[in-house]
């Protein structure tokens, strides 16, 4: 018990973040039109590409002989590069297409 | 002054994807959104391999490896995103989506291989007796403080408390493996390569895979100080490897634990299915955030995994089901879609010359846009035969059901490809309220999406989705491939109706070929 609180309390700033982040992130897409349900979900997958930052870490905290850490880290750095390269790429082409014909 | 920088970048981050996110979702400011979220992005990455310090001040090094994985990275992200099919998006954002899940479970590994080893490196640089010294003063000293003032703490650096580390090194892998493998799966379903399968007591195996994870990772947490530090005073790693052993059986049951879950739902449910996946990842990215102390990291997933859930729940309510009922639901489905073969009478057919001419003489006409027009990719023969209807002076639009094709929207991407006006684009409830008015309904490959079953079949498994009610039109032509059940699964009422005539194809020689006869008339 003890430890969890403890916890808690060294990231008591983190916690508050994601708390915040959770209101947030239902308050910004409330209403959205059915239409744009794809984009967006398509945009959204591309921003949770940011995980590639912790790919990058891991890569570049590898020591030389960490084979393991090296050949993972170059994985999880390739997925993570294709997971926001091709979902913003995706995503634009899509809306590209929806402003075409609003003239 | 390095670090003061790349906080502020990481600050610009999280606001360029709050930003990007709001702009997404209103559709004049969406293209420029999703650029606003990708610069932030561009930002955030550069700025951590250039300015990112560890814990020991040390800068990131292999640079050789991280800027060959971006290049390879980029160019299989920009390539498969250019040269895929607007058909073929709902697989396409399914697979980047397992990458993400992939990238997070992978981070996840190293960094408990990390973990694990980081109190031997420690203890290496000190000499064993050295360790065992400072042990037996830090238990003789505790004693003491505890005989005497009895509520002094003391506590030497190296007895780290490791398990809420643990904790979040276990959430990321967990969520990230259901997310990759769920996606996987639902990629191959999307694009056909895998059946819908579903077995007696699925749903019972599958609570027993996710106890097994719980159950691995509350051992896990538990236990890893005394496993690690017995492992330390025994002076080998080799002691740790059951420990080690039981990490990857969670991540084996994990990776089994996403193809279980996605294996049985199918038809208009996949959709769902993929934006909650999404979301899952999200929280996968997030629990980096945690790992890392990263604030982009964390916001980026934590939005994108509220986000994702009340677009789940949106797309729910767009089919009047819950988020339990879609993801237990089709479960019921499998068996009882079989045990109840309803005799639906007879159908008839209509000759392509005669839906020709009911077609061009109408004077308002409802095309309802299904999957099998994304199949065969008609979606231009499409915008051709509604021009030359127009030229002729029949009234023409587009009813569109909220999830018809393989994701919410998927049928606005496909008619926008083809360039259709915006304002011939019905949604359901315009669509409904127009259909008594019209006189002919062309029905290209939906079904389930105007099964009249979900309005007076309370035993069908799609009862309550609203639905296109097209059989209010004076007409209906269904075109199909052949009389086989949807997606879904569910035969189709409507198809037997008096009102209604079946025209047999694929969607784009029949659409070519109502167009030549259309010119004809």
């Amino acid at each position: 018990m003890e430890h969890i609180l403890s916890f808690f309390h060294q990231h008591t700033e983190l916690i508050y973040i994601v708390i915040l982040s959770v209101f947030l992130g239902v308050e910004v897409i409330s209403r959205v039109p059915s239409v744009l349900h794809t984009p967006l979900m398509s945009g959204a997958n591309a921003i949770h590409g940011v995980v590639i930052i912790g790919a990058i870490i891991v890569m570049g905290k590898a020591e030389q002989d960490n084979y393991l850490a090296l050949i993972l880290g170059f994985l999880a750095v390739i997925l993570g590069t294709v997971n926001v390269v091709g979902g913003f790429v995706v995503t634009d082409r899509m809306l590209e297409m929806f402003k075409k014909k609003k003239h | 002054m390095g670090s003061s920088v790349l906080s502020i970048i990481y600050l610009i981050g999280s606001v360029t994807f709050i930003l990007g996110l709001k702009m997404l979702s209103k559709p004049d400011t969406a293209r420029k959104g999703n650029l606003v979220a990708a610069a932030g992005m561009a930002l955030a990455i550069l700025g951590t391999i250039f300015l990112y310090k560890s814990d020991d001040g040390h800068h990131l090094h292999n640079y050789g490896w991280i800027t060959a994985g971006l290049l390879i990275g980029t160019v299989i992200g920009v390539l498969s995103a250019k040269k895929v099919k607007m058909t073929a998006m709902p697989e396409m954002v399914s697979m980047f989506n397992g990458m993400g899940g992939a990238c997070a479970a992978l981070i996840s590994i190293v960094e408990f291989d990390h973990l694990i080893h980081s109190r031997f490196n420690v203890n290496q640089l000190l000499s064993t007796a050295g360790e065992q010294l400072i042990i037996k003063m830090q238990k003789l000293l505790q004693a003491r403080l505890e005989d005497g003032a009895g509520s002094l703490n003391f506590s030497l650096d190296t007895n780290i408390d490791m398990r809420g580390h643990l904790l979040i090194i276990l959430l990321g892998l967990i969520i990230g493996a259901v997310s990759f493998a769920g996606s996987v799966i639902a990629w191959g379903k999307l694009n056909g390569r895998i059946r819908d399968f579903s077995f007696k007591g699925q749903h019972y195996v599958n609570l027993a895979v996710m106890a097994m994870i719980l159950m691995g990772a509350i051992v896990l947490v538990v236990t890893v100080n005394n496993q690690v530090d017995a492992a330390v005073s025994a002076g080998t790693p080799h002691s740790l490897l059951s420990f080690q052993l039981l990490f990857y059986l969670v991540l084996l049951c994990s990776l089994l634990y996403g193809i279980l879950f996605v294996l049985p739902i199918g038809g208009a449910d996949m959709p769902v299915v993929i934006s909650l996946l999404n979301s899952f990842t999200g929280v996968a990215a997030a629990c980096g955030g945690f790992l890392y102390d990263n604030p982009v990291m964390l916001t980026g997933g934590i939005l994108v995994g509220s986000a994702g859930t009340i677009l789940t729940i949106l797309m729910c309510k767009a089919m009047n089901r819950s988020l339990k009922n879609v993801l237990i639901g089709s479960f019921g489905n499998g068996t009882t879609a079989s045990g109840t073969v309803k005799d639906h009478g007879t159908y008839k057919e209509v000759s392509l010359s005669d839906a020709a001419v009911v077609m061009a003489y109408a004077s308002k006409v409802m095309i309802v846009p299904g999957y099998g027009l994304a199949v065969a990719q008609a979606q231009h023969a499409c915008h051709e035969l509604e021009k030359l209807l127009e030229d002729k002076g029949v009234v023409v639009k587009y009813a569109i059901h909220p999830v018809a094709g393989r994701m919410p929207g998927h049928m606005n991407v496909l008619l926008a490809e083809a360039d259709v006006p915006y304002e011939k684009l019905l949604e359901m409830e315009g669509a409904n309220a127009e259909l008594p008015t019209t006189d002919a309904v062309l029905v290209l490959g939906a079904n389930d999406v105007v099964n009249p079953a979900a309005k007076n079949d309370p035993s069908s498994p799609i009862y309550g989705m609203p639905i296109l009610e097209v059989e209010n039109a004076k007409l209906v032509i269904v075109n199909k491939r052949s009389m086989k059940p949807g997606y879904a699964g569910i035969e189709n009422d409507l198809f037997f109706q008096p009102k209604t005539s079946m025209l047999f194809g694929d969607a784009k020689q029949v659409l070519q070929q109502l167009v030549a006869e259309i010119k004809q008339v």
